[in-house]
């Protein structure tokens, strides 16, 4: 489809707009090369900015008659093969807020696509989009994609991205782009244009490609979805260039398929380290084994279960995902780490921090006190695939720490081999002080079992409200159900890690990654999604902070019909800054200037109190608060439960304690 | 240096202890308990310990200041010289007599139940 330039009248001066990306991306890989060549094609014609004249078919596309009926674009538009494209990759919902970038491509998922698979979900943030399908990703294992401005609306996108990034969980985001400088519309299309809007993701997305056809859209968004499920995950990035979507696709033009998605093997650890790391463990006195997102799966847990089992080892789970039974006798905390004498660490977020601790006392010139955990001697493991992703900019990979035998890799899918091999490695003369390694771990477990229930009694009858009450009267009204703790904002002491009965992959889905706040609630929406669809009962701790940043993903639950019971930590601070100010205050001999809050200046929610039940109420849901008595959060919970059950998201405000 | 300091004042805190054990010291500062709930709360202490000093494995490293807070020398002491993880308060912050009211408060909270004996936590 031809387009008449703006500012000419002259008949002649038409450029094909999707020629025209072509021609650019073919001149720009050509400029590599050989610069002077290609900027004499420009100069030759300058009409046409491509750097190769048209063909024979390109004439014949240009001047022929449409294929399909008569509509105003002339033919069947880009964007219907676009949605052709993503329905072959079993994508069940697109959480997006509504933007003209991408108006050509909406249009087609609702009317051609008939909003299903994907069904389009209105959100009022994009950061609240991008949280959905991080959460949902955890629930189900299914990936997700967003629509988002390609400016403006990513901009809104990037911390949710950057979290994404941080917890390996993949998202596929396409960012609507008027490429096309010359011929976009004038105004608020400008102003949401960039020449390369990917550029504000790329440090921490997997990759990102810029389509210049629909064919290189074809490839580019399996590839994406291919690169973004391949271990370690991530999430990939897309700009989807207005011209493309809207125009249409020409008789004439080269026959459009879609690629085949074949999901690729999950890289293994190699045969020799997997050897090796064996011998360790199977020798070792005392092994521990550390994860933080080594099951990826139901099946990851139970095969770390075969592993613990094996080696009677104590198992410490970081908590990025659900990696390993909380009522397993092996399962312990990170008090087992300085006398391991064998340390094997998977999927680690920071391995340097399992074995050294650091104290923020400001001494050593302001950078504390560092030293390590571990004695001599102590031999260190490593399976980690976020080793094959590594990134320069920024810094989640953490300090680095030096390990004996370290594999680039997929735990889960290295641990039917370590298993095998850690089998085989035991020596017959060890099997029974490692059969004594389990006696003393179950008895281990039995009293840090009973410490930790008379831990939850203090301040029990408080107000405001204990954590451990809250997460315990919690509990009391989720028990019966198949119930999944889909997000837990703020810091409520680890509280359900240390008393639920946490068992199932789902019962727990981990932690924003980047500890970007403003996670929990699109999270939690997202997971309960999922959740929903799969039969499960989805319960959030919702703290106050995180819900400020974008409510509006509460108004999209009740609007989709997201069942989730939220039930609030509402401290009424950003405690963790809260904490630091009073710190530095403290190193600085100064008192903390509160005025009239209880947090330093800056750090409290409160004067006034932000009345949760009622701005949930407000966009559909269930709500009851602010519960202050102990006493009267039990029977509040019970009613919210009964609201979800019968469909409806809901939420009980309750003022706690700190943490 | 510093980590021998630090080595230092955690043997001269076990000495300090064991003094109060062994009744060489008070075990509780002559303070107003009322005042020192106050006090509690105006000076940051709930922050990290939480109101009743239950503390939390994420903030205060798991330490518990009552039911049966340090006797009196070693808190005050530790209050005034910590290079822990827990910042030190300087008199100035600090008057001793509002530290006193503090530790009144938190030698004032009763024992808790016994998990078995509440029903939520003897499933």
């Amino acid at each position: 489809m031809a387009r008449e330039v703006q500012g000419t009248k002259d008949s002649d001066a038409k450029v094909d707009r999707r020629k025209f990306l072509t021609g650019v991306a073919i001149a720009g890989a050509a400029g590599a090369v050989a610069p002077n060549a290609a900027n004499a094609t420009v100069t030759a014609d300058k009409r046409l900015p491509a750097a190769l004249p048209p063909t024979t078919q390109t004439i014949a596309a240009e001047t022929g008659t449409p294929e399909e009926g008569p509509n105003r674009i002339g033919g069947k538009a880009g964007s219907d093969y676009m949605v052709d494209v993503i329905k072959t990759l079993d994508i069940k919902y697109l959480p997006a807020n509504c933007a003209s970038s991408y108006r050509g491509i909406h249009e087609s998922l609702i009317n051609y696509g008939g909003n299903k698979m994907p069904e389009f979900l209105t959100c009022t943030h994009e950061e609240s989009s991008v949280g959905m399908s991080h959460g949902y990703f955890k629930a189900t294992g299914k990936l997700l994609l967003n629509l988002v401005h390609g400016t403006v609306g990513l901009q809104h996108a990037t911390m949710a991205i950057y979290n994404a990034w941080c917890d390996r969980v993949p998202v596929i985001v396409m960012g609507g782009n008027d490429l096309d400088a010359a011929h976009r519309p004038p105004g608020v299309p400008t102003f949401h244009s960039a020449q390369d809007i990917n550029a504000i993701v790329r440090d921490y997305t997997k990759w990102d490609d810029t389509p210049v056809s629909l064919q290189h859209f074809g490839q580019s968004f399996v590839r994406a979805y291919k690169i973004a499920m391949t271990p370690p995950y991530g999430p990939v990035m897309i700009s989807l260039d207005a011209g493309l979507q809207q125009e249409a696709i020409r008789a004439g033009e080269e026959k459009l398929y879609i690629p085949k998605y074949n999901p690729s093997s999950p890289p293994q650890g190699d045969t020799g380290a997997v050897k090796e790391a064996a011998r360790l463990l199977a020798n070792a006195e005392r092994p521990v084994i550390v994860v933080d997102r080594a099951a990826r799966t139901e099946n990851g847990m139970r095969l770390l279960v075969q592993l613990a089992e094996a080696l009677q080892a104590r198992v410490v789970d970081m908590g990025g995902r659900m990696n390993f039974p909380k009522t397993h006798y092996l399962s312990a905390g990170v008090a087992v780490v300085p006398g391991a004498d064998v340390i094997i660490g998977m999927e680690l977020s920071d391995f340097w921090g399992v074995v050294n601790g650091y104290v923020d006392n400001g001494e050593h010139g302001g950078i504390g006190v560092n030293r390590t955990k571990i004695k001599a001697g102590t031999k260190l493991i490593s399976i980690n695939s976020s080793e094959l992703l590594t990134k320069s900019n920024y810094q989640d990979f953490q300090r680095f720490q030096s390990v004996d035998v370290s594999m680039p890799a997929d735990a889960e899918a290295t641990l039917p081999a370590l298993i095998e091999a850690v089998k085989a490695a035991i020596p017959n003369d060890r099997k029974a002080a490692i059969d004594k390694r389990g006696e003393a771990a179950k008895k281990a477990k039995a009293d840090g079992r009973e410490r930790q229930l008379q831990l939850a009694t203090l301040a029990w009858d408080a107000s405001p409200i204990s954590t451990a009450r809250l997460v315990m009267e919690t509990w009391d009204a989720i028990k019966g159900e198949d119930w999944s703790l889909v997000s837990q904002s703020g810091n409520v002491s680890g509280w359900p890690q240390r008393l639920w009965p946490m068992e199932k992959y789902h019962h727990w889905l981990g932690g924003s990654g980047g500890y970007g706040v403003g996670y929990g609630a699109p999270a939690s929406v997202g997971a309960a999604l999922g959740n929903r669809d799969l039969g499960r009962f989805s319960v959030s701790i919702q703290s106050d902070g995180d819900l400020m940043y974008a409510p509006g993903v509460f108004w999209t639950a009740a609007k989709h019909k997201v069942p989730l019971l939220a039930v609030m930590h509402n401290n009424r601070g950003y405690h963790q800054e809260l904490m630091h100010v009073q710190r530095m205050a403290s190193f600085r001999n100064r008192d903390s200037n509160t005025a009239n809050d209880l947090g330093p200046i800056g750090t409290s929610i409160m004067n006034p109190d932000i009345e949760f039940h009622k701005l949930a109420e407000s966009m559909g849901w269930w709500a009851k608060g602010p519960i202050k008595d102990p006493a009267e959060l039990g029977p509040a919970i019970k009613q919210a439960m009964a609201a979800v059950k019968s469909g409806q998201p809901a939420l009980v405000n309750v003022w706690t304690q700190p943490r | 240096m510093e980590i021998m300091r630090y080595q230092m004042f955690r043997v001269a805190l076990a000495v300090l202890a064991a003094g109060a054990i062994l009744g060489h010291a008070p075990a509780q500062a002559a303070g107003d308990a009322a005042k020192g709930k106050t006090a509690f709360t105006h000076y940051g202490c709930w922050q990290c310990h939480g109101f009743e000093g239950q503390g939390s494995p994420a903030t205060s490293n798991g330490k518990v200041l009552a039911p049966d807070p340090l006797p009196w020398e070693t808190f005050s002491s530790f209050i005034r010289t910590s290079n822990t993880g827990m910042p030190p308060f300087s008199e100035k912050m600090l008057p001793n007599a509002d530290l006193e009211d503090i530790h009144a408060y938190l030698s004032s909270i009763g024992k808790p139940k016994d998990h078995k004996s509440i029903p939520l936590l003897s499933q």
